[in-house]
C-alpha cells in the first residue's frame, strides 16, 4: 500500500437508504435474521470512513484481470465476454487505482466453493475470481466466461439469473461496495428476489449491463459495459478543515 | 423546471452472498493458484509501534445462529492516530497497512483480528474519537454492507468524551461496540445483527 495525495477528501456524500436495499427483505429469507431491527446511528462521515486503503499497481498479476486463463493457464469453457466500465463517484468523475474485486459461477452456473453442491460440473479450467485497478480516468476490464444461471434455496424453484459478484473500493472506507451485475435481456433477472431487494426500478436498472457491440471483438468475444458509481464527496469552500484536523 | 444538478445514483449494494471468499479470500477457502495470496491478511508488519493486540468474536443473527459465511473489513490508524493511506495529516507508521479482511472460520464462526490498538483521531469539529477499528461487515442475507466500529472497554477516559459514542442515545447500546478485556493485550467482541444485544450499527 502506498500513500496517495492527489485524492479527494471531503466528506463523503449521504447514503440514499431508499435507493439500496433495505436490510430487511422478506422475499430472500436469509435477511430475515440478518438484519439489525434498531435504527442506523446516523452522523457525518469522519477520517475513520474518508480516508480507505490504497493498492498498488505491484500486487496485480498478469492474468489477474483474466478468468479465462487465470486458473490452469488453459482457457475455461463457455461464452467468451469483456466486462468492462469505470469506476465513478456521484459528480460523475472517474475514480483512479482503485481495486476492483469480482467472482462468479463458471458456464454452467457451478461455484468453485465446497458448499456449493449443484449438479452442473466444475470446468477445471476455471477459477472464478479475478481483480485489477482502475486506469488514471476509472476504467476496467475483464476478459471472462459468461457465468450461468443456478437454482438456489428460497423458495422453491427460485434462480439466480446470469450475474458477477463486483467489490470495489473508493478512496474512503465508507464507501466500501458489494454488488452484483447482471446481463441485458435476461429474462430470470425480474424473478430474482435478490434483484428485488431492490425496490426502484431505475436502481435495478443500474445493476444490467449492456451489450456492447463496440467492444466485442470479431471472432472472439462478445462485451458487455457495466459502469459502478461510488459514494460522491462534499467539496465546499465554506467547510476547509484546518490543518492538522 | 429547475436546472438539473446531474448527480449520479450509488450504484446499489447487493448481498456479498455464501461464495463471497471465492473473490476476497480464494487461498483461505481452498482455491489456490490464482493469487500468491489473499489480500488483508495483516493490517500491521513487523516492528509496528504501539502496543499489540487480538480481538476474537463471533457474528451472531437474530436467531442466535453463529454466522459461519461472515466476512469483514477493518480500518484502523496507527498507534499515533494518523491513517495509513489518503490522511491529509502526514505518513503513518510504515509498518501499518491499517486495513484487515477477516473471514468467520468456517467451522466455528470464530473471527480473529491480530493488530496494534489504534491512537485517538480527530472528529472533524477536533475534538478526539476514542480508539476505534472501523469495521464494513458482510455475508448473505446482508443486503448492503454494514459499518459498525470496535471500540475498547479499558479506554474509558477516552470513551467518556468521544463524540461518535456519545452520539448513541441509549447508553447501554454503546457497550455493544466495547471489546472487553480478556487478558493482557486479548479482547473479545461479538457482532449481533438482530435482536438482544444488537451491535449498534452507523450511517456514516
Ligand atoms: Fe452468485
Amino acid at each position: 500500500m502506498t500513500l496517495s495525495n492527489s485524492v479527494d477528501r471531503g466528506p463523503l456524500f449521504f447514503r440514499d437508504r431508499d435507493w439500496h436495499p433495505a436490510a430487511y427483505t422478506p422475499g430472500y429469507k436469509t435477511s430475515m435474521t440478518r438484519a439489525p431491527q434498531r435504527a442506523l446511528v446516523a452522523l457525518g462521515s469522519t477520517l475513520s470512513e474518508e480516508t480507505g486503503p490504497a493498492f498498488g499497481q505491484s500486487m496485480i498479476g498478469a492474468l489477474d484481470n483474466n478468468l479465462v486463463m487465470n486458473f490452469t493457464g488453459q482457457p475455461a469453457v463457455g461464452e467468451r465476454i469483456i466486462m468492462h466500465g469505470r469506476v465513478l463517484d456521484e459528480q460523475g468523475r472517474g475514480v483512479p487505482n482503485v481495486l476492483v474485486e469480482m467472482w462468479q459461477a463458471n458456464a454452467g452456473g457451478r461455484y468453485r466453493h465446497k458448499k456449493d453442491g449443484y449438479l452442473a460440473p466444475l470446468d477445471p479450467n476455471f477459477g472464478g475470481c479475478g481483480r485489477t485497478l482502475t486506469g488514471p480516468d476509472g476504467s476496467y476490464e475483464f476478459l471472462t466466461i459468461r457465468p450461468g444461471a443456478y437454482p438456489w434455496p428460497n423458495h422453491v424453484n427460485n434462480w439466480r439469473p446470469m450475474h458477477i459478484h463486483w467489490s470495489v473500493f473508493g478512496s474512503g472506507f465508507g464507501q466500501r461496495l458489494i454488488t452484483q451485475n447482471y446481463f441485458q435481456g435476461d429474462p430470470l433477472i425480474d424473478l430474482c428476489p435478490i434483484v428485488n431487494t431492490i425496490g426502484k426500478k431505475e436502481a435495478i436498472d443500474m445493476l444490467v449491463a449492456a451489450l456492447d457491440m463496440n467492444r466485442a471483438i470479431p471472432m472472439d468475444c462478445l462485451a458487455y459495459k457495466f459502469d459502478i458509481v461510488l459514494r460522491g464527496r462534499r467539496q465546499s469552500f465554506f467547510e476547509n478543515r484546518k490543518e492538522g484536523m | 423546471m429547475v436546472q438539473r444538478l446531474d448527480y449520479l445514483k450509488e450504484t446499489p449494494s447487493q448481498t456479498a452472498g455464501p461464495y463471497v471468499h471465492i473473490g476476497l479470500t480464494p487461498n483461505a477457502l481452498g482455491n489456490p493458484g490464482i493469487y500468491p495470496e489473499d489480500l488483508g491478511r495483516s493490517p500491521i508488519r513487523d516492528g509496528a509501534k504501539g502496543e499489540r493486540i487480538v480481538i476474537t468474536g463471533r457474528v451472531i443473527d437474530g436467531a442466535g445462529m453463529i454466522l459461519r459465511d461472515a466476512l469483514f473489513e477493518s480500518w484502523q490508524a496507527d498507534a499515533d492516530g494518523i491513517y495509513p493511506a489518503n490522511d491529509p495529516r502526514g505518513q503513518a507508521d510504515p509498518a501499518v497497512t491499517g486495513w484487515a479482511r477477516v473471514a468467520a472460520d468456517f467451522d466455528s464462526g470464530i473471527w480473529r483480528l491480530e493488530t496494534i490498538k489504534p491512537g485517538r483521531v480527530p472528529f472533524p469539529d477536533g475534538r478526539l474519537m476514542a480508539p476505534h477499528i472501523a469495521i464494513w461487515l458482510v455475508a448473505r442475507g446482508i443486503n448492503l454492507g454494514l459499518q459498525t466500529r470496535i471500540y475498547f472497554e479499558d479506554e474509558a477516559e477516552a470513551n467518556a468524551v468521544c463524540p461518535v459514542l456519545n452520539r448513541i442515545e441509549h447508553v447501554e447500546r454503546r457497550l455493544t461496540l466495547l471489546a472487553r478485556k480478556t487478558a493482557p493485550g486479548t479482547y473479545s467482541l461479538d457482532f449481533r445483527l438482530q435482536g438482544e444485544g444488537e451491535t449498534v450499527f452507523f450511517d456514516m
